[in-house]
C-alpha cells in the first residue's frame, strides 16, 4: 500500500493496514529483478541471434533484418500463448517477458483467445487490444510530441 | 428468531438433506479431491466457453444434491443460489434449466453460506418442506472478467489467491436425518481500505473478525462451543490476520479449530495457488463437501462456518474504490 494513499484513510484504518502489512509476505523484489534481467536478457540475444541468421543466410542488410526477427519472435511468442505455456513463463520472468516485443504480442493473441467466445467481431476484435491499445495510445501519442519537439529544435537552428 | 444485534436462531432446525460438489481437474489435485463428486478433466467441461462449463458445473452440483437425497426438483421449492460472474448468470441459467422457483443472491465468495442462511430461514419460518441452495465459481471465467485474459502473461504477487473451479449445492428440508442448520449470522459490511485485488485475504479479514465477534456476541457463547471454526476464502494471510486480530481483540480462540478453506482446498507444496485458494467454490466445495461430510461420519459435531465475500467490481477497483467486505456465518450442528 503507497503511503500516500494513506491521508484518505481514517485512523482505524490506517492502523489496520500497517497491522496486516506486517502479515504479508512481500513481493521478492532483487530476485524478481534478477529474474527479469536474466530472461529479458536472453530474449534479447535469442533475437540478436535471429537477427545475425537473417544477415548471413537471407541475406538481409543490417537496417532491414530487424523486420524479419520481430516477425519471428511475435510468431514464436503467439504460438507459446496459444499453447498457454507463455503465462506460467511470464510468472517466473515477470518485466523480463512483458517489455519485449513478444510480451506485446502475448497481450493482443491472449486477449483475442479470451474472448473468441463472444464472435469474431465483438468479441475478437472488440477485445483483442484491450491490453495492448493503452500502450499504442500514449505510445503514438508521445511520439507526436517528441517528434514536435525535435522539428522545433532543427527549425531553431539545431543542436 | 432474532437473538442479539445481528443473529438468528433456527428453532426448527432445517436439515440438510443432501449436499453434493463438482470441481475442474486442478481441484482433483488437491487434499480434498474425495469429498467432490463430480470431477470434470476438462475446464471446458465439453463447452465453448468458461461460463457455460460454470454454468453445466453448478447444474450438475444441483441435479447430483436432488438425486443423493432422492427428491424430485417438483418437490423442491425455493432454489437460491449466487456466484460470481457478472448479473450472476451461472446461477440464473442453472435456475433456467432446472426450473424451480428461484432466487438470486451477489455476496462474492460469501455466497455459499449466504445462500445457506437464507435457505435455512425459509425452511424455518416458512416451512418451505425443501429449498436448495448453491453456489459457483470458475477460476478462468473468474479471472476473465475479475482481471487478465487467462493466458497473458503477468505476473502475480505472493498475496494473489487462486480461484476454485467448481460449484456445490445443499437441500435443506424441515425433517429428516442429517447436520442441521441451528443460527446464523449475518455480517456488515467491512471496509478498511484496500484497494489491491490480489490481496483479497488482507481486505476481508476485518469482515471475518466482525462477524465472528458478532455471533459470539449475540449467540452468548464461547469458541470453544465448537468443534470447529472455518472461515471461506482468507487464504494463508488471511487467515493469519484474523487469528491475530481475534487475539488481540482479546477472543480466545485455538488455532487447533480455527481453519481456513483457502487453505485446504489446494496443496500449497505442490500447486502454486500463492495464498490459497478463493472464490463461491472455494467454500462450497468444502464445507457442502468436505465438512459436511465429516459430520455425517461424525468426526465434527458443531461447527461454524464464516464465508467472506469482497464485493468489489472491476469498474469500482478502476475508479480507484477500494474494496467493501463481508462475512455471514452459519452454525451447523450434528
Amino acid at each position: 500500500m503507497a503511503s500516500n494513499k494513506n491521508n484518505k484513510l481514517n485512523l482505524e484504518q490506517q492502523k489496520y493496514q500497517s497491522f496486516a502489512q506486517k502479515r504479508e509476505p512481500r513481493r521478492p523484489l532483487l530476485s524478481n529483478c534478477l529474474k527479469a534481467f536474466i530472461s529479458g536478457g536472453a530474449i534479447c540475444v535469442f533475437g540478436q541471434l535471429l537477427h545475425f541468421m537473417y544477415i548471413k543466410y537471407f541475406s538481409f542488410t543490417e537496417n532491414n533484418a530487424g523486420d524479419p526477427t520481430a516477425a519471428t519472435l511475435i510468431i514464436i511468442s503467439v504460438l507459446l500463448t496459444g499453447f498457454g505455456v507463455y503465462d506460467t513463463i511470464a510468472q517466473w520472468a515477470g518485466a523480463g517477458s512483458a517489455v519485449p516485443i513478444t510480451g506485446f504480442a502475448n497481450t493482443i493473441s491472449s486477449a483475442a483467445i479470451e474472448h473468441r467466445s463472444e464472435g469474431y467481431v465483438l468479441g475478437v476484435g472488440g477485445n483483442m487490444f484491450k491490453i495492448a491499445g493503452p500502450v499504442i495510445v500514449y505510445g503514438v501519442f508521445s511520439a507526436f510530441v517528441v517528434s514536435i519537439i525535435k522539428m522545433l529544435v532543427n527549425y531553431m537552428g539545431g543542436i | 428468531m432474532v437473538k442479539g444485534h445481528q443473529s438468528f436462531i433456527f428453532e426448527s432446525k432445517p436439515v440438510i438433506l443432501a449436499s453434493a460438489t463438482s470441481a475442474g481437474p486442478f481441484e482433483a489435485q488437491g487434499p480434498l479431491a474425495e469429498d467432490i463428486d463430480l470431477i470434470h478433466d476438462d475446464i471446458y467441461l465439453g463447452q465453448d466457453s468458461f461460463e457455460k462449463a460454470e454454468k453445466l458445473m453448478l447444474e450438475g452440483a444441483a441435479v447430483k444434491t436432488m438425486e443423493k437425497a432422492g427428491i424430485n426438483k417438483y418437490d423442491v421449492g425455493l432454489f437460491i443460489s449466487g456466484d460470481l460472474m457478472n448479473q450472476i448468470i451461472s446461477s440464473s441459467f442453472t435456475a433456467r434449466t432446472i426450473g424451480i422457483p428461484y432466487l438470486g443472491i451477489f455476496g462474492a465468495c460469501s455466497s455459499s453460506v449466504e445462500g445457506l442462511s437464507i435457505a435455512a430461514a425459509y425452511v424455518d419460518g416458512q416451512k418451505v418442506k425443501y429449498v436448495l441452495t448453491g453456489a459457483s465459481s470458475h477460476n478462468s471465467s473468474a479471472e476473465k472478467q475479475f482481471r487478465y485474459p487467462n493466458e497473458y502473461g503477468a505476473q502475480k504477487p505472493p498475496t494473489a489467491q487462486w480461484t476454485v473451479t467448481g460449484a456445490g449445492a445443499c437441500l435443506l428440508s424441515t425433517q429428516g436425518n442429517g447436520p442441521k442448520v441451528t443460527g446464523a449470522t449475518i455480517g456488515r459490511i467491512v471496509d478498511m481500505g484496500i484497494s489491491d485485488p490480489f490481496n483479497m485475504g488482507a481486505a476481508m479479514a476485518p469482515a471475518a473478525v466482525d462477524t465472528i465477534e458478532a455471533h459470539f456476541r449475540d449467540m452468548e457463547i464461547e469458541p470453544d462451543y465448537y468443534d470447529i471454526i472455518v472461515t471461506g476464502d482468507l487464504g494463508s494471510i488471511g487467515h493469519k490476520i484474523t487469528l491475530d486480530k481475534l487475539i488481540e481483540n482479546g477472543m480466545r480462540i485455538s488455532e487447533k479449530i480455527y481453519k481456513d478453506c483457502g487453505m485446504m482446498i489446494y496443496d500449497s507444496e505442490k500447486q502454486q495457488v500463492f495464498a490459497g485458494g478463493s472464490g463461491c467454490a472455494c467454500s462450497a466445495i468444502t464445507v457442502y463437501g468436505h465438512f459436511l461430510n465429516r459430520m455425517r461420519r461424525g468426526e465434527i459435531k458443531k461447527m461454524l462456518a464464516v464465508a467472506t465475500g469482497a464485493l468489489h467490481s472491476p469498474l469500482s477497483y478502476q475508479q480507484k474504490e477500494s474494496i467493501p467486505c463481508i462475512a455471514h456465518a452459519v452454525a451447523i450442528e450434528m
